[in-house]
């Protein structure tokens, strides 16, 4: 088996995985960097992200603005010392990238230019048109390259952390093209491998979601925190979940039921606000929980719009007009018109709600650290955490940036405070074992159960009881579904035993990483019982703070189900109040 | 066993067969061999302009002839095939940004027209006046 | 809901089982509006699940599914199925070498890129405390096409120049320096013009112009290279006629 010796390893080559190779290439040109990835940087899944990262940039915004935004818009969940972190760091990192290269769109003066966002007071929406991920992540790709400690191992997909005395000390992945599991011995290592939508069948995550970073520090022995809070993005195309960006509406788009009434103002997002000039933080710019809640009702009472995908609304954008959509927006209505067969300028585009994004994650504390010491952890894979129980739009490309970097700066501490690595021996023997559990797997025979089966009826339980409403019931039930697909997942049986690139082998681990990640899921919610952000419960609807103004904690068990536990919720300055998105403000 | 990358082997002299777009490219490159030959021939028009009038009589003669016809007529379609797909591909070669906007392809190539006409029209006043 | 049968041709190859590539066919019922991709995962999932390629966001933004179909350079994710007639061949892209089916060896290509500084190398450096470099949007649209590469690769799987010189460094490499080049905020055009002024540089490029005409987001690389050209065409003329102006 061969084995690559690095300072640090950083798990995942998305927005944060680059982020943190450059602030530990930049802080210690000594240190020998290993960046693994299950795929090519540039096929990492923050390039789809659309509308923009935030970041306090002009005279008339403050950061205090920024924190209580995100504050509330999390339901009072976030951890408000991480989320002071997150809003103070976040203009230093947005101006990093802008030197970077990154193409920001402009003010006519040079400046750059920021746009309105749901659940935002101010515009402070960094953007580069409608593919703002896309070109931080070939931007912080491209600066990568520079850096010739990074040491990256594309198409290298992870199966186990190592740990030696309680720490950890580096990683067994596969490398794709020749089969080979390869051990990486490190002093410290940092995952970022990005959520895990694709447990759910209607998403706008990419292939790639499947959590394996997040099963990785979890069957490790570090909690899932928070893992019942799934956001649902308002606006996706029914046909294939592909995302319409929030900035649709920031730029002035409106939501209409199938009478062409803008439905918003009858959730306590009203009153109506005129068109085409957007009023922040109200109606079409509420928060994506509880428009996608709107959503929900509005699909009860009859008023959605029928397509052959199923119930919809209407994203109307036509009063933009074709230069506005074709500047601002010019993917969305690349996107409408070729998966859905809609012109944004001359028709409105059906959407509908759509699995988008994880609040929960790795449980770390706000150096990004988790519980295992030389183990840290950033991005969506990560609860740090900053989004609470909803996440507002262009928090996370900010966040991924914030604490890429922190985590970065902690781990190389973590390194220079004189880590070892771990014993040999120790190593070896588990790397081995990792091995043969891997071999055992491909070679398996007489299995009854398949990849493809068992993903689609974890997909359906997800979709069923995991989605925008949920019961006591429906959750117990899906608890139970879940633990028994773990337990048939031990009964798979491959139908490729070769070893170059085997896609069938891939997307067994992932499987194997979805369905741990999904019981996280329903066990946090069905131990949740209250309603909060974006987990609501139609038999406990209320919030209820004296019991569950907390986090979520669930432990792995290979055998059982999940342990929920939990802990406090860090409260500085902003005590928990009432969400008010019914634009009474000035 | 393990990995064998399969090199997939390309033709050097068959390789734009078969796929229209490589075909056109080469009827554009083809135009070049025209459009030299007919360079060596306003040279050798030039030798035979200096070696007296009989000899440029005789040069002319032989232009008129069906071969020499013949000759001029596929140059002149090949020359006009090189001149329209390099006006065509001018906007790449050359954009020009006024302002924030560019300058619409289908603009630079008109110029170009037009300034072909323009020259073309200066040739034609001069020879009339010599 | 219209579903319809389709008929693939896929190009398979799995170095420990098969000598040489060959072709296997598919037929599966596909719904209307679906993509080829749609029907490769349909087949994965149903048919025959040793079946290898690469994707990953079903929204040509990744540029994973570059792949050959009916032999043009296609993006799986992107290519609708209502657009073909009869049997529909999917290859792997061209010129690249076969790992297994549809998946390609891309070393060659994450080589070039790397070595054509494809990074702001700053004209004026200038703290982060100072803020952003400013950029007037006009300064913007110069370059901003060029920013727009997914590095899909269908330029090089398109372009015949690099099959018949694979050491060309190809059009989405040379694309994305002239990105930089023609950034107000950079200053490494001279660093950058060592590996593409060379003859493997932009010189390997006869102007075919396949690469623009298949690229998934209008790119144009082979304007961009068009431009490299002149650019150090005038820069050899400036070195060779005046050169007191050496810098």
């Amino acid at each position: 088996m061969e084995t690559i010796r690095a300072d640090v390893v950083v798990l995942g080559a998305g927005g944060a995985g680059l982020r943190a190779a450059i602030a530990l290439a930049e802080a210690d040109p000594a240190l020998r960097i290993a960046l693994i990835s299950k795929v090519y940087p540039m096929r990492s899944h923050t390039c789809a992200a659309e509308g923009g990262a935030a970041g306090v940039i002009k005279a008339d915004d403050s950061l205090e603005h920024h924190f209580n935004d995100t504050v509330g818009g999390g339901d009072w969940l976030c951890d408000q010392d991480a989320v002071e972190y997150l809003v103070r760091e976040a203009p230093k990192e947005l101006i990093q990238l802008e030197h970077w290269g990154c193409p920001w769109s402009r003010e006519s003066n040079g400046s750059v230019a920021v746009r309105p966002f749901g659940g935002m007071i101010k515009q402070r929406t960094w953007f580069a048109a409608d593919k703002s991920g896309f070109h931080i992540l070939h931007t912080l790709f491209q600066t990568s390259l520079q850096f010739a400690s990074i040491r990256r191992f594309d198409e290298f997909y992870a199966t186990e952390l190592l740990a030696d005395e309680g720490r950890c000390a580096g990683l067994t992945a596969i490398e794709m093209r020749s089969g080979q599991i390869h051990r990486f011995d490190a002093r410290a290592v940092i995952i970022a491998g990005g959520g895990a939508g694709r447990m759910f069948p209607f998403t706008t995550n990419g292939a790639i979601k499947t959590g394996d970073g997040m099963a990785l520090a979890y069957r490790a022995g570090v909690p899932l925190k928070d893992m019942e809070f799934v956001q649902y993005h308002p606006t996706g195309l029914p046909s294939t979940g592909t995302l319409l960006t929030e900035a649709c509406r920031g730029e002035g788009g409106v939501l209409l039921n199938r009478n062409g009434r803008r439905f918003l103002q009858d959730y306590g997002m009203g009153p109506e606000t005129p068109l085409g000039h957007p009023v922040l933080k109200t109606m079409e710019l509420g928060p994506r929980d509880r428009v996608s809640q709107a959503f929900w009702h509005e699909q009860r009472k009859g008023n959605a719009v029928p397509t052959q995908w199923g119930d919809a609304m209407l994203l109307d954008m036509r009063h933009l007009g074709e230069k506005k959509i074709n500047e601002r927006l010019p993917l969305v209505r690349d996107m409408s018109i070729s998966y859905m067969g809609v012109d944004p300028v001359t028709d409105p585009v059906p959407v509908r709600p759509v699995v988008h994004y994880m609040m929960g994650g790795i449980h770390t504390d706000i150096r990004a650290a988790t519980s295992l010491p030389g183990l840290y952890a950033a991005g969506e894979c990560a609860c740090v955490s900053i989004n609470g129980a909803n996440r507002l739009g262009s928090n996370s490309l900010t966040e991924l940036l914030v604490f890429g970097r922190r985590a970065a700066l902690s781990a190389m501490e973590y390194v220079q405070s004189g880590a070892r690595p771990g014993a040999e021996a120790a190593l070896s023997a588990a790397a081995v074992a990792a091995q043969a559990r891997i071999r055992d797997l491909m070679q398996r025979g007489g299995g009854t159960e398949t990849v493809a089966g068992l993903r689609k009826e974890m997909m359906h339980t997800m979709e069923q009881h995991a989605g925008i409403y949920r019961t006591g019931d429906g959750l117990a039930e899906a608890c139970g579904k879940l633990a028994d697909l773990r337990r048939r997942y031990a009964r798979i049986e491959l139908h490729d035993k070769t070893n170059v690139y085997n896609t069938d082998l891939l997307q067994a681990l992932e499987l194997g990483s979805m369905l741990d990640c999904a019981e996280a899921v329903t066990q946090s919610a069905l131990a949740r019982k209250e309603s909060r952000g974006a987990h609501q419960r139609l038999d406990f609807a209320e919030r209820d703070d004296r019991n569950y103004l907390r986090h979520s904690l669930a432990f792995y068990h290979p055998t059982q189900a999940p342990r929920v536990d939990y802990s406090d919720v860090v409260i500085t300055k902003s005590q928990p109040g009432v969400r008010d998105y019914s634009g009474g403000h000035k | 066993m393990s990995r064998r990358p399969y090199v997939r082997e390309v033709s050097k002299s068959r390789w734009f067969l078969g796929q229209p777009r490589y075909l056109r490219y080469m009827a554009r490159e083809l135009t070049c061999v025209f459009i030299g030959a007919y360079s060596v021939l306003l040279l050798v028009a030039l030798k035979r302009l200096s070696e007296g009038r009989e000899a440029y009589e005789a040069f002319l003669q032989a232009l008129a002839s069906p071969a020499g016809i013949v000759f001029q007529a596929v140059t002149l379609a090949f020359a006009l095939y090189h001149t329209v797909t390099w006006f065509n591909v001018t906007p790449k070669a050359m954009p020009i940004q006024i302002g924030e906007a560019f300058v619409p392809g289908g603009v630079i190539i008109g110029a170009h027209y037009a300034g072909w006409a323009a020259v073309t029209v200066l040739v034609l006043v001069l020879a009339e006046a010599l | 809901m219209g579903e319809r049968p389709v008929e693939l041709e896929i190009l398979r190859y799995n170095p420990e089982t098969d000598r040489e590539p060959r072709f296997q066919r598919y037929s599966v019922g596909c719904r209307e509006e679906w993509v080829v991709l749609d029907a490769l995962n349909h087949i994965k999932e149903t048919v025959d699940p040793t079946l290898s390629y690469r994707w990953s966001c079903h929204m040509a933004v990744c540029g994973s599914c570059g792949m050959m179909i009916n032999g043009e350079p296609k993006l799986a994710c992107k290519s609708f199925l209502r657009d073909y007639v009869g049997v529909i061949r999917v290859e792997p892209l061209a010129y690249f070498p076969i790992e297994r089916d549809l998946v390609t060896v891309i070393d060659d290509f994450m080589d070039k890129l790397a070595r054509v500084k494809p990074y702001l190398i700053p004209k004026r450096e200038q703290p982060v405390s100072d803020g952003e470099y400013r950029q007037t949007p006009a300064e913007l649209k110069k370059f901003k096409q060029y920013t727009l590469c997914i590095n899909c690769m269908l330029c090089y799987a398109a372009c015949p120049q690099y099959g018949l010189i694979p050491k060309y460094i190809g059009p989405a490499a040379i694309a994305l320096a002239h990105r930089y080049n023609q950034d107000s905020r950079d200053g490494g055009r001279d660093q950058r013009q060592e590996e593409i002024a060379a003859t493997e540089g932009v010189w390997d490029c006869s102007f075919v112009g396949a690469c623009s005409e298949v690229c998934p987001e209008h790119v144009d690389p082979a304007g961009a290279l068009q431009q490299v050209k002149i650019a150090s065409t005038v820069d050899w003329y400036r070195e060779h006629l005046m050169p007191w102006k050496k810098k």
